[in-house]
């Protein structure tokens, strides 16, 4: 009963519920089967919510916590355990949040197989929301796998003319770094006789070398999840591949379960190996904020650009992470919550245009801010809240990020946070290339294309612009008001500063 | 009496024939004409022995060969007939689709 | 009186007011409507700013800060949003949302007509919730009691001059299809975010160092820290420089200003000119206390705006474009603001600033009403020949000529703002260019005679362009043709041209009550002098001979404008009298010193290329198709195609079995001969065979 009753547990697996219905639903019934799927996402956005409200933001500890006995072989103390603190919580708000405005955005879009898409939407969702949840490494490595699976069917089924190379490259990248990671898991769990992470941290500490290797068995896993450079190779492929639903969780929640795993397991459990790799990891982070916004800029695909925009700004927020200060670890979490709802939206905006052009080259671009006002202006707001302007929630991030890096006693030098502000300027040049290439300059070639094939580009309709809004407010509030959500995760945050060296 | 040995060579004599029109020639009715000549030789033979010996086995065979013979005409000429309609032949040598 | 400070957040509050119902509603309402409601909602924050003024005043010009709102709070880290009153900062809420307003009301008689030039009178709307937008930006940027919320402004002014400059998108500023516009937008964004970036780093200094970001914090550790660690003072103020160099236009990030003429007039005259430019001016007199304590960075920023001054001013001698004169003209005039308050002359910066705003928007507007007359001439001529055939550029002088017969109110207004400008007594320019001038020669007299130069020059290349546009014979039609402007364009421009002849009075020598009212903001050290005699006199103030060689050299400079342009107006198609003389010199000023054309050559080519590079050849083709696809991917398939699949499973273990089926295959191959499908074979197998087995019984 515990299990079934537990908040965490209904907001995992929810979506299941919605996916167990539509199996019984008949395949022809499109609409039916949309809504369906956007009904059990909203249900299990409102538990999350409810969630929330559960959820004390002044105690530092895991809450709403559920810890069964699960396989128990051969003296392994495998459990199902799952829990809620300040690293994750946001995250799980995010996932929530994103499921229901992707498969809104996949109304028009998706139109053959609707069932297996939603099926497999939903079973992405259940897998994520585990992977941010589960707090016993053998479990969270179970979740962790399993979003592969529909992520896979959802770019090989969906996806573009490439779509096979690019799922089957998702899959073996990300397979190729979990695997040193199980490798370390099984260690842990051999060695320190639990997988429960919160009995980790409560065992001795690991000898330093051994903790080193450790720290880079799980880095691989989630190096290659984030994508730090230069293991972002697999991104760019998956991203122009993938439906825009597909980008968007991609970008909005997959990435950030290499970021979370970061912080979730490596900085608290091995505290030494952090504090030494620190400069390093500071470093291929620089690195991947420069590169990754010159790259963007010599894109001529919109989907490119955006992806690789993605490397940069998740640099920033493992520059962050690595800061091991308050305003690094703070600003980082915020700073994943605000490339999931930045990037996302404009993988979002991306598919609705492409929806109606049915193509992502830049150059037959051009003065769309006439002919769709309203779409002009949202990816403008979009735009900039992507390059960190002030008021937007891209700053707030942005800044706390450099500034908890500037003076980061881990990684030692302001020089890091120097570069990487210098990033904030290439940033500002590839996003307004993007948005002068798309919305400003005489009307381009696709005007007329168009129009050839008798339909006018319209601007964006009552549809859309649900689907969108909710996400412009949260650009905002983040923007102006940050402080809810820094107060979520301070107390965390702190706990967790204090047990590194 | 017409000593045993008479009957043997006549039915030999008849055999041979059947057996020689078998090999050499090549219209299925023929060849089926001289399968009959066959049969009816071995029945000469029975009959003969049966009488020389003065037992029914020999004739009760005969009987039983006649019903065989009677029963494989049949399904020759059955199956003579299915193969003209397709091959428009009864040419024997035509038949060789089971060649190897 | 206390209450009226909290008063403060309407000044960010009634813009962002104003916008937000012209967003919501405009599309409903006329143009008029639109335009009042803009207006309206800049004019009541200047009604705010005016009661925040009075306020201050009587309560002795302390310093007031007003708690609004928690912003961003992690750790020591605690950046709330309180608004800082004090006379620094509501003498700039006085000339933004003053000036504004006019600027506003200006641009209603100016947008109506523009956006019928230009063919979209949807357009309309947007281009006051931009000003709104702008208005609300720039005050909080001024009113803001942090570095953080100063710099939450000096972003969001960026954008607005993004956008502004941008306002025309798909045209060229002949309003022809291209990118120019869109470009020139795009360059003025990039260009500021450079400066941005070194302000971001002065924060991050700041912080590190200081333990805060308001205001109050950090000037109260300022003389403990500069002693403690001067090099982190030294490095906190030039950082900053970074940044007053982007916005305020100066040496070497100036050159986004003059491109963003693409925007119309009114913009040019409020956010080009009047406001925004001014924000760095305005940061460093903010920084006062942190300035003071590093000569060495002090002497930097002065002088970088007395080259800027110079250097500006001689491009604008060669230029045609009415608007360019003018934008070299303010990067000229905000290079002797900089060296102002570099110098530690706070006052006399802010003081020109004032009358800055004053008159060059009068300037700007002036200009606007001129283009708008030319279009309406050249718009009269195309009507009646019923064609719009050639491209015709409504804003270069060369158009232009004898424009005051058929403008004779804006020939005024124009003469008025020229003379202020150019520092004729007694409009404002002349005073507190003068007070810039004395403080420079007290202090620097390299700098002075730099700044002194660039005064001459700025008498020359504003003579050149009255000659030019006012005086001789018109040089085309539509210049024939041109008509005077509406009530709505020239009435606010007679309030500027009022302002600009009596903004003097704000702090005449003997008096300086401008001085007086921002020293309850900034500190000003006296430093201890030794003057030559001839600056020791003073006239109440006023130093007679600092003045008279001001004068003097301005009236010269205007007099040779007069004997090249003046004496002998210009002909339709004639080169510039000052080609010949100056020959490679005056190319260089035309071109302006080729400066756009190195740094595209210099930063913007070879970035463009690294991107490139980068992207397809080390990311995509390297890094993507070859170590992915070739080579892990690539030994991946040939171990499994090549070597497992072929070499030891075809090649071995298939191998070894097929040989086992071949050689049951050769030997049936032979033995099916046997069958040949004849009956009659079959029949005499069976014979033979029978007969073999009955001679084997019977012969056994």
């Amino acid at each position: 009963m515990e299990f079934l009753t537990n908040p965490l547990n209904l907001v995992i697996f929810f979506p299941l519920v919605g996916v167990l219905v539509l199996v019984f639903m008949p395949a022809g019934r499109k609409n039916l089967l949309r809504w369906t799927a956007l009904l059990a996402s909203l249900v299990t956005f409102g538990l999350s919510i409810w969630m929330l409200t559960q959820f004390d933001k002044s105690n530092p500890d895991l809450q709403l916590a559920l810890n069964l006995p699960w396989i128990q072989v051969a003296g392994w103390d495998i459990r199902y355990a799952v829990g809620v603190d300040g690293l994750s919580i946001l995250l799980v708000l995010l996932t929530t949040f994103l499921s229901p405005i992707s498969i809104l955005s996949t109304w028009t879009a998706v139109e053959e197989r609707v069932k297996d898409f939603m099926l497999f939407f939903l079973l992405l969702e259940v897998g994520m929301l585990g992977v941010f949840l589960a707090q016993d490494l053998f479990l969270f490595y179970i979740f962790w796998e399993f979003t592969l699976v529909p992520m896979y069917f959802l770019i090989g089924i969906w996806g573009g003319p490439r779509r096979i190379y690019a799922a089957i490259k998702f899959f073996l990248y990300t397979m190729a770094g979990s695997i040193l990671m199980l490798l370390a898991i099984l260690w842990l769990g051999i060695y320190q006789g639990t997988f429960s992470v919160p009995d980790l941290l409560l065992k001795g500490v690991i000898p330093a070398d051994i903790q080193l290797w450790l720290f880079l068995a799980f880095a691989a896993a989630f190096a290659i999840k984030v994508p730090m450079w230069p293991l972002h190779s697999w991104l760019p492929d998956a991203h122009v591949e993938a439906p825009t639903a597909g980008s968007v969780i991609l970008a909005g929640v997959l990435l950030k379960m290499g970021t979370y795993g970061f912080i979730r397991f490596n900085i608290p459990l091995f505290p030494d190996a952090s504090v030494r790799l620190a400069p390093w990891i500071a470093l291929l982070a620089v690195i991947g904020i420069i590169y990754g916004a010159a790259v963007s800029y010599a894109q001529k695909d919109v989907k490119k650009l955006v992806a690789y925009s993605s490397v940069s700004h998740l640099g920033f927020v493992m520059l962050g992470l690595f800061a091991l200060n308050a305003q690094g670890i703070e600003g980082g979490i915020l700073q994943m919550i605000n490339h999931g709802l930045s990037t996302g939206a404009l993988f979002l905006l991306v598919g609705m245009v492409y929806e109606q052009t049915h193509t992502r080259e830049l150059a037959v671009y051009g003065g769309l801010w006439k002919i769709m006002p309203v779409y002009g202006t949202v990816m403008l707001i979009v735009a900039l809240s992507s390059m960190g302007l002030p008021g937007l929630n891209g700053f707030v991030g942005e800044f706390t990020i450099l500034l908890g890096a500037f003076g980061s006693k881990a990684i030692g030098s302001p020089w890091f946070a120097g570069i990487a502000a210098a990033g904030v300027i290439l940033a500002a040049v590839y996003i307004l290339y993007m948005f002068q290439k798309m919305f400003l300059g005489p009307e381009g070639s696709i005007v007329a294309e168009v129009k050839q094939h008798g339909h006018a580009l319209r601007d964006l309709n009552w549809r859309e612009i649900v689907t969108i809004v909710p996400l412009l407010v949260f650009i905002f509030w983040i923007g102006l008001y940050p402080k809810p959500f820094f107060e979520l995760m301070a107390p965390t945050v702190e706990k967790l500063l204090s047990v590194l060296p | 009496m017409i000593p045993l040995t008479w009957y043997l060579v006549l039915s030999a004599i008849l055999f041979a024939m059947g057996a020689l029109g078998v090999l050499i020639r090549r219209n299925a009715l023929i060849i089926f004409m001289s399968i009959e000549l066959m049969l009816n030789a071995a029945n000469l033979a029975f009959v003969a022995f049966a009488r020389q010996y003065d037992v029914f086995t020999g004739q009760l065979f005969v009987f039983f060969v006649m019903t065989v013979a009677a029963a494989e005409v049949a399904v020759g000429l059955a199956l003579i007939v299915a193969i003209f309609r397709t091959k428009h032949s009864i040419d024997v040598d035509q038949m060789s689709s089971l060649k190897g | 009186m206390e209450t009226l400070f909290n008063l403060v957040p309407l000044v960010v509050f009634l813009p962002l007011l104003g916008l937000l119902l012209n967003m919501a509603f405009g599309g409903r309402m006329g143009e008029k409507a639109i335009g009042a409601l803009a207006s309206a909602a800049s004019g009541l924050t200047f009604l705010v700013s005016v009661l925040l003024a009075v306020a201050l005043w009587a309560g002795g010009g302390e310093a007031q800060v007003v708690p609004f709102a928690e912003w961003i709070r992690i750790g020591t880290l605690d950046i709330p949003w309180n608004f800082r009153v004090d006379t620094l900062s509501v003498t700039m809420m006085l000339v933004v949302s003053g000036v504004g307003t006019l600027i506003h009301i200006y641009a209603i008689g100016y947008m109506h007509e523009d956006v019928r030039f230009k063919h979209d009178e949807k357009r309309y709307r947007r281009f006051f919730v931009f000003m709104n937008l702008f208005i609300m930006m720039m005050m909080l940027l001024v009113s803001g009691d942090s570095y953080l919320m100063l710099f939450v402004g000096w972003e969001g002014v960026g954008l607005c001059s993004f956008l502004l400059i941008g306002f025309w998108y798909d045209m060229d500023t002949l309003g022809r299809p291209s990118w120019a516009n869109a470009n020139a937008a795009k360059k003025a964004f990039i260009t500021n975010r450079i400066g941005d970036l070194g302000f971001l780093l002065a924060g991050m200094t700041l912080f590190w160092h200081f333990g805060s970001l308001q205001f109050g914090e950090v000037f109260n550790q300022a003389e403990q820290i500069a002693a403690a660690q001067p090099g982190v003072m030294l490095v906190i103020t030039l950082f900053m420089l970074i940044g007053v160099a982007g916005k305020s236009a100066q040496i070497p990030l100036y050159v986004w200003l003059p491109d963003a003429m693409a925007g119309p007039t009114p913009v040019s005259a409020l956010i080009h000119a009047a406001t925004m430019v001014t924000a760095g001016v305005y940061l460093v007199a903010r920084s006062a206390p942190l300035y003071s304590q590093v000569p060495d960075a002090q002497y930097i920023v002065a002088l970088v705006g007395a080259v800027t001054a110079l250097f500006a001013a001689t491009i604008a001698v060669g230029q045609y474009d009415i608007k360019k004169v003018l934008a070299y003209s303010t990067i000229s005039q905000l290079g002797f603001m900089v060296a102002a308050v570099g110098m530690g002359a706070y006052v006399a910066g802010m003081f020109h600033l004032v009358t800055h705003a004053f008159f060059k928007a009068l300037l700007f507007l002036s200009a606007g009403s001129v283009i708008l007359g030319l279009e309406r001439g050249h718009h009269h001529l195309a009507h009646h020949a019923g064609e719009h055939g050639e491209v015709f550029d409504p804003g270069d002088m060369r158009n232009m000529g004898g424009l005051r017969k058929r403008m004779p109110v804006t020939f005024w207004l124009y003469i008025i703002g020229t003379l202020a400008l150019v520092g004729i007594f007694p409009f404002a320019g002349f005073w507190s260019k003068d007070e810039i001038l004395l403080d420079a020669a007290k202090l620097h007299p390299e700098l002075y005679i730099l700044l002194t130069i660039a005064a001459f020059f700025t008498a020359f290349y504003m003579g050149r362009q009255v000659w030019m546009v006012w005086f001789g014979k018109p040089r085309h039609a539509a210049a024939e043709h041109a008509e005077e402007s509406p009530r709505v364009i020239t009435v606010p421009l007679m309030v500027l041209a009022g302002l600009s002849l009596l903004g003097g009075a704000l702090n005449l020598p003997g008096v300086h009550s401008l001085g007086h009212w921002l020293e309850h903001s900034i500190e000003v050290l006296e430093h201890e002098l030794h003057l030559p005699a001839w600056l020791e006199i003073s006239w109440g103030g006023l130093n007679p001979l600092v003045a008279l060689v001001t004068t003097l050299l301005a009236l010269l400079a205007i007099f040779i404008s007069w004997l090249l342009y003046g004496r002998k107006p210009l002909e339709g198609g004639q080169k510039d009298p000052l080609k010949k003389p100056l020959g490679f010199l005056f190319t260089g000023m035309e071109n302006k010193w080729f400066v756009d054309e190195i740094y595209r050559a210099v930063l913007l080519k070879p970035y463009e290329a690294l991107c490139r590079f980068l992207a397809e050849v080390i990311d995509w083709r390297f890094w993507h198709d070859w170590f992915h696809d070739k080579v892990i991917a690539g030994t991946y398939n040939y171990l499994a195609r090549t070597v497992l699949d072929l070499r030891v499973d075809q090649q071995g273990i298939d191998a070894f079995a097929n040989g086992l089926g071949e050689l049951t295959k050769r030997a049936s191959t032979t033995l099916r001969r046997v069958q040949n499908g004849f009956v009659r074979s079959y029949a005499l197998a069976v014979l033979f065979g029978v007969v073999v087995i009955l001679g084997y019984l019977i012969l056994k």
